[in-house]
């Protein structure tokens, strides 16, 4: 009860602890349900369509199997079941249309209980049923029963809502999928049931060379491919969470203090240590589930806040559908409480073990600022140092992007420690060029401030340099993808006809036209290089191409090397996940065996997950022999271009499946770059208004100290109103000076996930660009965040009566 | 007001020349929850130049209230206060600080030194602020309270005797014409005290400023050219 009362004299400091610790917990928990929520879709989507972890038979060099095979196979004994894969689209929306075969589907596979599959007649005969996401349905703002054309012009099976299944996804029967996808007569893989007996060398028996097994895992790569967009979101969780407890360890700090004489006094009377200390556990336990529990509310509400534009992010970057609703697990709340608890009792720790170790007699006053100022500093350079050490370190020697984040926490957490020292120098610089008495004690006062307020001074550094920092990066991100854009897509108009035929008589007809310069193939056929999935496009000898497609590095006849059909070129992120190089050797799997080509050059595919190659149509044709024959742009007079698309519409109408023109696919393409960013963005603002937070918590509890400092100031003739000025000022001045340090830290920041993150993460590396103009806003923004925390203190200040500046020197009235 | 005058005159009996401080009818009431609670109730008070004065009386019964009156920190609720002819109770919070700053010397029984500043910085800053810096008398005054070789320390680097004397110090430098000390050496041993107050004197007569000091002591208010006795709010003469 004696030590609770510290709480009821102390609403200030109590309510800075519980915001401290909802804080830290909210933007933790948050970005821990919109990670789950992803990888919970993920999973649901891997287990559906791997049929939960079932082996599969697939074609050796990436392409289709003949139902011919998947007989042969199933005379032999197999336990196989076909499965059509592809991508259809319904307006703007991307669906995944996968077909089975309920009949053979294994037992043990969720789609063999699925309901809606297990209804045989309705699912297998015409006009079948698509089993969708309701939330896809609710995308496609279509209804059950409807029956949507895809950019096909093939009308899918009447839609019927299922919840089991995984947003983005149609569930179809095989024949259904076979017919919307034009793949009569082929199959993408076949499932292989449980405990089937399948060596290698049986499959080779049956099949030969053609078909090959492959694992589960190599079927994720979902996961994969998302895993660095998690792995960047845990990071701003972490830093928002560290941020947090940057004020619990403030207020927590202080509050021992404060009670030291109480602690003391008890002991005296006769109180046990080990009561005292099970009672502030007890105390920080209660407090830590307390506040964590409003945090994770908060996290919940942050998370369905966010979910819309992770959503849009995951679908940008990955074409990955995360379920709209979000649904968290116990295990989410059990995991955030537990963290709380663990980062309320870390930040504690010094003040329970100070509590602990004092002895009873010891006097009862606050260890001399200045000797305990000058050996903190000194162990925050050791360790700023040490931080520091640890990222130059894994520089030189770390691979991979764990080894990029601690590059980046050691640069972050080094920097921040160094903070209090480099504001303490330009104190004392500032001190000892001051002139004034008043100016002299402006600085030494801020000095002495900077202990009480360097924790919160230290979450805005943070804040603002992930802000310049990510803010770099996204700004460079920008530029570089709007210059690329301009460069990729230099043709007028872009479109996809139905079919081989209609794509033919389309093109015919425009290479009659005199309006159309060019009519330019692009099509399409997919393999793998290393495990990762790669689009394999064709394209013809043009000026288009060799005068304006970027490359990163290119042989001296790049553009002849290719088109002789010995040649390719490769995006960057394939070159770095493979290794490869101007020059070096590639072997492609393609439908009729392996390809040895060489890389001519190398050109960046910013955003695309997958890995791309670029080879002669021709050359294309050749190793893919049935490869789509649909994709062409085409080269119009910008002016003319509208006019056209009309003209091929009133020509072909249906024919064509997709039609777009210039401006509008960069459009597209520019929205979905900056719906991908919108979520950074948001963490980022979330970060700065905590690190704002701590700086009300901060003022607010050193502004009992404060009276003290000011008091004898006062008393010799300075006005209460001077000194709420003054006050102001060295907020801003330290919040200035911050920004300052925040600028070259962002940088370095930007540097390291332009230079090792992106690396790691996407395989393309963007060059870096600076943004003077970003760093006024920064500047402005550390200003306006002290300005905003200076408020409460200052109306505090402003309302302190002479009588309570007076109780300052007053022994008695 | 002369009645007021004369009246106040009367209670510091055989103070000579015209008075520099004036207090008349002051009153002052402090809101509690068992409601006002008055602490001052009409004291009337003069101090010429020179002279030095002990104000004494229980705890709690309004000394430092009537000190910090006079300073200008805090407003009555009634009566007069006037530093020569500047009457302190009807100026405004700044021009009180003003006054206060260029006028008045403080010195405190926790010696309300400022952290952050040195020894020296600590001395001068009220004379500095105000303008009134002189640096041979800032010299005399760390020599006579034996502050050389602490110029470069810190407050919390001294004994409690050495930090009361920059406080001293400090209050003097201004060259003040009023001096309030409030307890000056109820947090110093006696024989501390009795060299630290020994000093003070010796340099408030060298300013000739007058000296208005709250204490409990009896043994040190007879140090004192006047001793007056607070009780139930009005001063009485000892």
């Amino acid at each position: 009860m004696t030590l609770l009362s510290h709480w009821r004299r102390h609403p200030a400091s109590f309510a800075t602890l519980f915001i401290g610790l909802a804080v830290a917990t909210a933007l933790w928990s948050g970005v821990q349900a919109l990670n789950q929520q992803a990888r919970s879709s993920y999973d649901r989507a891997a287990a559906v369509i791997s049929g939960g972890g079932l082996r599969s038979i697939v074609g050796a060099q990436g392409g289709p199997i003949s139902e011919a095979q998947y007989v042969t196979l199933r005379r032999d004994g197999w336990k196989v079941s076909p499965v059509v894969e592809g991508t259809a689209r319904v307006g703007d929306v991307a669906l995944r249309l996968l077909g089975v075969e309920p009949l053979t589907l294994p037992r043990t596979s969720p789609l063999a209980t699925m309901e809606g599959v297990r209804e045989f007649k309705a699912f297998m005969t015409p006009p079948w049923r698509a089993l969708i996401a309701p939330e896809t349905l609710a995308e496609l703002k279509a209804s059950e029963g409807d029956r949507p054309l895809t950019d096909r012009a093939r009308q899918l099976p009447p839609l019927q809502a299922n919840p089991d299944v995984p947003p983005g996804l149609v569930l179809i029967d095989i024949a259904a999928a076979q017919d919307i996808l034009d793949r009569r007569g082929r199959v993408t893989r076949l499932m292989l049931a449980p405990k089937t007996e399948a060596p290698v060398d049986d499959l080779k028996a049956v099949a030969g060379e053609e078909l090959r097994l492959v694992e589960p895992e190599e079927m994720q790569d979902l996961e994969r491919l998302t895993e660095s967009f998690h792995m960047n979101l845990t990071a701003f969780g972490l830093l928002a969470f560290f941020v947090g407890l940057f004020i619990v360890h403030a207020s927590m700090g202080l509050a021992f203090e404060q009670r030291l004489p109480a602690v003391r006094t008890m002991r005296a009377v006769g109180v046990s240590q080990h009561v005292i200390m099970g009672a502030m556990l007890a105390e920080v336990v209660v407090l830590a589930l307390a506040a964590g529990t409003a945090g994770m509310i908060c996290g919940y509400a942050i998370a369905a806040g966010l979910l819309p534009d992770v959503t849009a992010s995951l679908e940008g970057l990955y074409g990955a559908h995360v379920a709209g609703r979000l649904a968290v697990e116990p295990a989410w709340w059990i995991s955030g409480l537990a963290m709380t608890l663990l980062g309320a009792i870390a930040a504690a720790a010094v003040g329970l073990v100070k509590t602990y170790r004092m002895p009873v007699l010891a006097i009862a006053q606050p260890l001399a600022w200045r000797q305990a100022h000058e050996r903190h500093l000194a162990q925050q350079g050791a360790l700023a140092a040490a931080a520091l050490a640890v990222a130059l370190l894994t520089y030189l020697l770390g691979t991979g992007l764990l080894a990029g984040f601690i590059v980046i926490a050691g640069v972050l957490v080094g920097a921040a420690l160094l903070l209090p020292l480099a504001l303490a120098a330009l104190l004392v610089a500032g001190e000892s060029r001051a002139r004034s008495a008043l100016s002299q004690w402006f600085f030494a006062d801020s000095r002495q401030q900077l202990s009480g307020l360097s924790l919160a001074l230290m979450a805005l550094l943070l804040a603002l340099a992930a802000n310049v920092g990510v803010g770099t990066m996204v700004d460079g991100f920008r530029k570089t993808f709007t210059g690329w854009l301009d460069e990729r897509l230099v043709s007028e108009v872009y479109f996809d006809a139905t079919g081989d035929a209609e794509a033919d008589r389309i093109a015919g007809w425009l290479e009659r036209r005199s309006d159309v310069t060019a009519v330019l193939p692009f099509w399409k056929a997919e393999t793998r290089l290393a495990a990762w999935p790669v689009d394999v496009f064709g394209f013809r000898d043009h000026a288009t191409y060799r005068e304006h497609f970027p490359l990163i590095a290119a042989a001296s006849d790049v553009w002849d090397r290719v088109h002789a059909g010995r040649a390719v070129l490769v995006s960057e992120q394939l070159a770095r996940r493979t290794r490869l190089a101007v020059g070096s050797p590639v072997d492609i799997p393609t439908s009729i065996g392996i390809w040895g080509a060489e890389v001519a050059g190398i050109y960046p595919d910013y955003g695309n997950p997958k890995g791309q190659l670029r080879i002669d149509l021709d050359a294309l044709l050749s190793h893919w022999p049935d490869v789509r024959r649909t994709s062409y742009s085409l080269r119009v007079a910008p002016d003319q271009a509208a006019a056209l698309i009309r003209s091929m519409q009133a020509e072909f109408g249906a024919a064509i499946g997709r039609i777009i023109d210039q401006s509008s696919l960069k459009a597209i393409s520019t929205r979905i770059f900056e719906k991908t960013f919108a979520v950074t963005a948001a963490l980022n603002s979330l970060t700065l208004i905590v690190s704002g937070i701590a700086l009300v918590a901060s003022l607010l509890t050193l502004g009992n100290q404060r009276l003290a400092q000011m008091a004898p100031v006062w008393a010799v003739g300075v006005t209460r109103r001077r000194l709420a000025t003054l006050e102001l000022a060295k907020i801003l001045l330290l919040a200035a000076a911050t920004a300052c340090l925040a600028i070259p830290l962002g940088l370095a920041l930007a540097w390291c996930l332009v230079a090792i993150v992106n690396v790691e993460a996407f395989g393309w590396r963007l060059p870096l660009h600076v943004f003077p103009a970003q760093w006024l806003e920064v500047m402005g923004l550390a200003i306006l965040t002290s300005l905003v925390a200076s408020i409460a203190p200052l109306v505090r200040l402003g309302r302190t009566s002479a009588a309570d500046l007076l109780k300052v020197f007053a022994n008695e009235r | 007001m002369n009645q007021s005058l004369e009246k106040g005159s009367a209670s510091i009996a055989g103070a000579a020349g015209v008075p520099f401080l004036r207090v008349v009818g002051l009153r002052k009431n402090y809101a509690t929850p068992q409601g006002p609670l008055t602490v001052l109730r009409g004291v009337d008070l003069a101090l010429p130049a020179g002279a030095t004065l002990a104000l004494m009386g229980e705890s709690g019964c309004g000394k430092s209230t009537l000190l910090h009156l006079v300073a200008g920190l805090d407003e009555a609720d009634g009566g007069e206060i006037w530093l020569d002819d500047v009457e302190i109770s009807a100026l405004s919070d700044e021009r009180r600080a003003g006054l206060r700053r260029e006028t008045i010397g403080l010195v405190f029984q926790q010696f309300n030194l400022i952290p952050s500043l040195t020894v020296a910085s600590n001395l001068a800053f009220q004379a500095r602020i105000a303008g009134r810096l002189d640096p041979a008398w800032q010299k005399e005054l760390t020599a006579r309270l034996s502050l050389d070789g602490l110029e470069t320390r810190y407050p919390e680097q001294l004994s409690g005797g050495q930090q009361q004397r920059v406080a001293i110090g400090r209050a003097l430098a201004v060259k003040p014409r009023l001096i309030l000390a409030d307890e000056p050496t109820g947090n110093l041993d006696e024989a501390t005290g009795d060299e630290v107050l020994a000093l003070t004197l010796e340099l408030v007569a060298a300013t000739g400023a007058a000296f208005l000091m709250v204490t409990h002591s009896s043994r040190l208010a007879a140090k004192l050219d006047h001793r007056l006795l607070l009780t139930s709010g009005v001063l009485t003469k000892l």
